[in-house]
């Protein structure tokens, strides 16, 4: 078998007395695309953060392609996994216009041919030179989400995380970079760890998912084995928890009630 | 059946803009019933919702009518509005957080209109604020009457502003996206309280969301609204199974399904209408599939009968024929 992508072992985090995350493992093959399924304090948004260095695991180990990432370079680092986050702010300098914040990157990671790259990433994510021109306050939700997720793939990254990345936007547009990302998964192989409370949304672009509750994997398996036959009581309460026709409220109440008592 | 809420023909504009931020918006909810207004970021529904508290957009001009439990509050004077907003309606918002003192404990938050408002002893407001705590289904009121904000969970605390809200004994309930900050298993059960205090107190709903689904399933009807307009109304299960407005069917197929086949989605093209933006014809022209140029950006659609739904769609009829037997969504 070929190195996965991501291989995690034993991941623990802990904040003072509170677990954030416990013993967790997964790996993500080459092309592959996981969701990280969970709420908050599901521990799922810690697990996003160790994944790029941003928090130290207390016990466990992260490897990309077989290296281990504490061992990594700054810049090694950003070459093996990007994040996107909910709020594209995050990853943007607001002062910089989307062409020159995407250029900055490539300058840094030494790419040979930034001109050409620079068109190829904003081709990819489907913007334009009007909006390439602007600074992020000049673009709408979905238009500065776009160019958060150029910017993370601007230097062809083994594994991007995705941190929420489509749930602040209009139903409308999120709709449109859930297909910018299923394109981006097609054409670059890349892996995809797709952190998410949305569980269609997780769907549509994973293989895989974990659920998480209170920091440990309740559940994991193929999304549609898990969607149509839910093995752990939270996963289905997640299920249920979703509005449907014939929905009934007060039933999942009932559901999420015993399950608290249970644990 | 009585008419809690009642909007006719509103308009509300301001001086500078593209458009009207209301442009002649016509809803009802009646007593006891749960009604949906849908919509994207802009579309002006929590404009639309707090106008029946006589809230209305500093500097705005406004025209036509907003009848909250029988008295008009476009034009209203202070007596009116107080009285309304004392005694008929409330408002909860997505964040339970921005809405309480963080140094105040839970007691002295729901006594204090009680006894400033509602004029009763400390006693009494006491008594009945553990009384509305245990209505939203709070586990130990007493407890929770002692506790600062920082203490309760999200879901909790909106459980308090639902309690907060019910201190005015209103009729109407706005719920502006109240859910929208919380964990998805959190949300049915604030949906389920809000059932229940429908059923018990005859309540009467109006649910602001982004949600189709969500609204589909817990109200009776559904208002979807783009760019101030109404594009369509109709009761839930219509809308859902025979959405005819182009901009319902678009919302309804942006949103990967849970279960059953998993086509490439089909997106609305484009983003929503900004408020600088000027609009001639119909609103969602600039993004429809359907639009006939010369056709629809001449001519606003207003809000016609087709079946069991209000569709404001120049094509709504042979839009509907195209989709019969084809299969929806
Ligand atoms: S009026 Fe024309 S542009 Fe507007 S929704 Fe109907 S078909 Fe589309």
């Amino acid at each position: 078998m070929s190195t996965p992508l991501l291989d995690v072992t034993g991941l623990c985090k802990t904040y003072g007395t509170n677990v954030a995350v416990s013993d967790l493992s997964f790996t993500l093959p080459a092309g592959g695309s996981l969701g990280l399924v969970g709420e908050s304090g599901s521990g799922k948004t810690t697990t996003a953060r160790m994944l790029i260095g941003l928090e130290r695991p207390d016990r466990g180990q992260i490897l990309v392609k077989g290296e281990p990432l504490a061992a990594a370079s700054r810049l090694a680092r950003a070459k093996a996994v990007q994040i996107v986050f909910q709020d594209p702010y995050l990853s943007l300098d607001p002062r910089l216009t989307i062409r020159a914040a995407l250029d900055d990157v490539l300058r840094l990671h030494r790419h040979p041919d930034r001109a050409a790259r620079v068109t190829e990433l904003l081709d990819q994510v489907g913007l334009g030179a009007r909006e390439a021109a602007a600074k992020p306050r000049g673009l709408s939700g979905g238009q500065r989400q776009r160019a958060a997720i150029a910017r993370a793939l601007a230097v062809e990254p083994d594994v991007l995380v995705l941190d929420e990345a489509v749930s602040a936007l209009d139903v409308s547009i999120q709709a449109q970079v859930l297909n910018v990302l299923a394109d981006i998964r097609r054409e670059t192989g890349i892996g995809i760890v797709f952190v998410s409370h949305d569980l269609a949304v997780v769907r549509y672009l994973c293989d895989e998912a974990l659920v998480l509750h209170r920091g440990v994997v309740v559940e994991r398996g193929a999304i549609e084995a898990l969607l149509t036959d839910p093995q752990d009581p939270y996963t289905r309460l997640l299920i249920s928890s979703v509005p449907h026709a014939g929905w009934s409220p007060e039933e999942i109440s009932e559901q999420r009630r015993a399950l608290q008592q249970r644990s | 059946m009585n008419t809690l809420l009642d909007i006719k023909g509103l308009t509300v504009a301001m001086a500078g803009l593209g458009r009207p931020i209301l442009d002649e918006v016509s809803l009802a909810v009646h007593d006891g019933e749960a009604v949906a207004l849908v919509g994207e970021s802009g579309s002006g529904k929590s404009v639309t919702a707090r106008t029946a508290l006589g809230l209305f957009p500093g500097g705005a001009t406004v025209s036509g009518s907003v009848v909250v439990g029988g008295t008009e509050v476009v034009a209203a004077g202070p007596g009116d509005l107080r009285r309304v907003r004392t005694s008929v309606a409330s408002m909860i918002f997505q964040d339970p957080r921005a809405g309480v003192n963080p140094v105040r404990r839970i007691g002295d938050f729901l006594t204090e209109p009680l006894r400033r408002i509602q004029g009763r002893s400390k006693a009494e407001a006491t008594a009945q604020a553990l009384e509305l705590l245990g209505a939203v289904g709070m586990p130990d009121p007493p407890r929770h009457l002692r506790q600062f904000p920082h203490e309760l969970s999200g879901g909790m605390l909106q459980r308090v502003m639902i309690a907060y809200a019910l201190t005015a004994d209103p009729r109407l309930l706005l719920c502006d996206e109240p859910t929208t900050a919380l964990d998805v298993t959190t949300q049915a059960e604030i949906m389920a309280i809000l059932g229940r205090l429908r059923r018990d107190r005859g309540l009467g709903i109006l649910l602001i969301t982004h949600d189709l689904d969500l609204a589909a399933s817990v109200c009776d009807r559904v208002y979807v609204m783009y760019a101030g307009r109404i594009m369509e109304a109709a009761p839930s299960a219509a809308l859902t199974s025979v959405p005819r407005h182009p901009y319902t069917r678009g919302l309804l197929g942006s949103a990967p399904p849970l279960t059953g086949p998993m086509p490439r989605l089909a997106p609305i093209p484009g983003a929503p209408l900004g408020l600088a933006e000027a609009v001639s014809g119909c609103p969602f022209a600039a993004r429809c599939a359907h639009v006939v140029p010369g056709l629809c950006d001449a001519t606003t659609p207003t809000l016609e009968r087709h079946g069991d739904s209000q569709v404001a769609c120049l094509r709504a009829a042979e839009l509907i024929d195209e989709t019969q037997g084809e299969g929806l969504r």
